[in-house]
């Protein structure tokens, strides 16, 4: 199931200028285990659809709200010359059509 | 008596103790929700917060010194929480004054307050917090190796300290505190934690460091925390172990699960809060529904920092900005758009730029309905039926960079490539000019950490007796 069907809500931020995160909570507890084991949303995966090293991917499972967090660095800091989105908000599309 | 040293001796008659603590808006100068103001006033509340700045506007408000927020929405709404605040006679917060907290925001909210006091004929006590920081002391800093790079920063020069068009350091709770020393009916930051806004009452009374912040870091947000989540005005009541959460509109609800997910919002680690002196751990907290409409968190932890750190913001002055707004709609321009952009490009660099040499500005073209929100690694399958482009230029001045736009729009119109059909224009303008000054760009040249021995001689406190 793609993750946009799977996810009550999939968002992404800055979590300050240099970092973009995002966040991804599910409905159900058997929606969470789904998202947090799912191979497409591990750090190496996730790496390769933002340009970045896997280890500069932070994964975060957050089960008091059942929901993933993962971070990872801008491009280039938020508003510098040549920056798409000031604010971070819609740097998650990429995350939408995983396969969870 | 001023209204924190009444607040004081109140709490320490009072046998139960307790603090109601209202958020009112988690960015003032947007509008502050009706009723839920008035509901909140009706509670009254032991203080009143309103956070008024963050880095997410971007790197332009902290380095022009302009509010992100209009004078007249501002105005109005520190007015509202001004004339609440006197009314019942609690202290009014604010943190990180007029969008960026350096001098020229501090200083234009200042004046704001001033104005309402004196249409409204009110006298208080302000106490004002300033948060810039020299670059001398940052080079200082430098030198001596208590600065270090978050994340994907360089390591910071003391150039980039004197280049910084202007440089905070975030005050947290200890420099609230310090103004609440003062006795004053109004607390007025520049750059701050917002937690500060809200922690500070709590930490001068005795409360536990721990709760109070965490209970700050969710108010700071207003009803952000609720479901539906909005920006009405919000409640804690807090006790020796943990707090209450309320919003002050009825139709939201602070749930457990939406009290817990709030954690995760705007935050790169959910299960902590930093701070100028340490770190508040949040994995232990549990929320508990008091009923649909509340519900009580307990359990976070504190960990205090071997070292204070501040964290310093700055924003240097890139150039001047001019845009140039326009559409698509031909199918054939489309599919040859990410082409002709680029060749207009060359085209326009050889005409603005004598041969050889480096082109002394920068031309960026974001084009939406293709990859302009994102970096698309591969074309759409289908083709958009219409695009829109933006045309950004940052030179070093302001005629420059629109001189640069208004000679793209024209090579853009009538730029040939093969099979084009529409040889009269391959843009449309939703109006002219379409080339608009944007004014000065910034960027964030510093978003670093500073260590220090003491952080109150960095943010020092003035007291002003308004309309005494």
């Amino acid at each position: 199931m793609r993750l946009m069907d799977l996810a009550r809500v999939a968002r992404s931020k800055n979590a300050g200028p240099l970092n973009l995160t995002f966040d991804i909570m599910f409905e159900t507890e058997a929606d969470y285990e789904r998202g947090v084991r799912a191979e497409a949303l591990q750090p190496a995966n996730v790496a390769s659809l933002y340009g970045v090293s896997p280890n500069q991917v932070v994964f975060t499972p957050y089960p008091a709200a059942l929901a993933l967090k993962i971070t990872l660095p801008r491009p280039r800091p938020a508003g510098a010359p040549g920056d798409r989105d000031v604010y971070g908000a819609q740097q998650h599309v990429p995350l939408l059509e995983l396969e969870l | 008596m001023s209204a924190a040293e009444r607040l004081r001796r109140r709490f320490e008659a009072a046998s139960e103790k307790s603090l109601k603590l209202v958020g009112a808006t988690g960015q003032l100068g947007y509008g502050v929700p009706e009723p839920a103001f008035s509901a909140a006033l009706e509670r009254r509340p032991d203080m009143i917060g309103a956070d008024m700045g963050s880095t997410d506007i971007g790197p332009t408000f902290l380095g022009s010194g302009q509010m992100a927020t209009s004078p007249e929405q501002t105005k109005a709404d520190l007015a509202k929480l001004l004339l609440g605040a006197r009314k019942i006679d609690c202290p009014l917060i604010l943190g990180s004054a007029g969008s960026a907290g350096a001098g020229p925001h501090l200083d234009a909210t200042l004046a704001m307050l001033r104005e309402i006091a004196a249409d409204a004929g009110l006298s208080f006590r302000m106490a004002v917090i300033r948060s810039d920081i020299g670059p001398e002391a940052v080079a200082g800093a430098i030198a001596e190796g208590r600065v270090s790079s978050m994340g994907v920063m360089p390591e910071l020069t003391a150039e980039d300290a004197f280049e910084a068009a202007n440089l905070v350091g975030q005050a947290g709770t200890e420099a609230f505190v310090r103004a609440l020393e003062t006795g004053p009916d109004v607390i007025v930051a520049g750059r701050a934690c917002d937690t500060g806004i809200y922690a500070s009452i709590p930490e001068w009374l005795g409360f536990e460091t721990a709760a109070a912040t965490h209970m700050a870091k969710i108010v700071e947000c207003a009803s952000l925390c609720c479901v539906p989540g909005g920006r009405d005005p919000i409640m804690a009541t807090l006790d020796h172990a943990g707090f209450v959460l309320e919003s002050m509109n009825p139709e939201r609800a602070a749930t457990p699960m939406s009290v817990a997910a709030h954690s995760l919002y705007e935050q790169a680690d959910p299960h902590r809060i930093i701070e100028p002196a340490g770190a508040v751990l949040v994995d232990s907290a549990t929320y508990t529904a008091v009923d649909e409409r509340r519900t009580r968190v307990e359990g976070a932890r504190w960990q205090a920092a071997d070292k204070p750190t501040i964290k310093l913001e700055g924003a240097a002055h890139v150039g001047e900005r001019a845009v140039l707004l326009a559409g698509a709609a031909d199918p054939r321009f489309i599919a040859r758009a990410k082409t002709v952009l680029a060749e207009v490009q060359d085209v326009v660099r050889k005409l603005m730029c004598a041969e050889g040499e480096t082109p002394d500005y920068d031309l960026f073209f974001r084009t939406y309905g293709l990859d302009a929100v994102f970096p698309w690694p591969e074309p759409p399958e289908t083709p958009p039926r219409e695009i829109f482009i933006l045309g950004e230029c940052i030179a070093p001045t302001a005629a420059r960079a629109l001189a640069v736009v208004k000679t793209t729009k024209q090579y853009l119109l009538h730029h040939g490539f093969p099979g084009r059909l529409s040889t009269s224009g391959n843009i449309a303008f939703p109006f002219t000019p379409p080339e608009l000054s944007a004014g000065p760009a910034y960027r964030f040249n510093i978003y670093h950490l500073m260590q220090v021995d003491d952080l109150a001689e960095y943010f020092p406190i003035e007291v002003e007796a308004v309309g005494g």
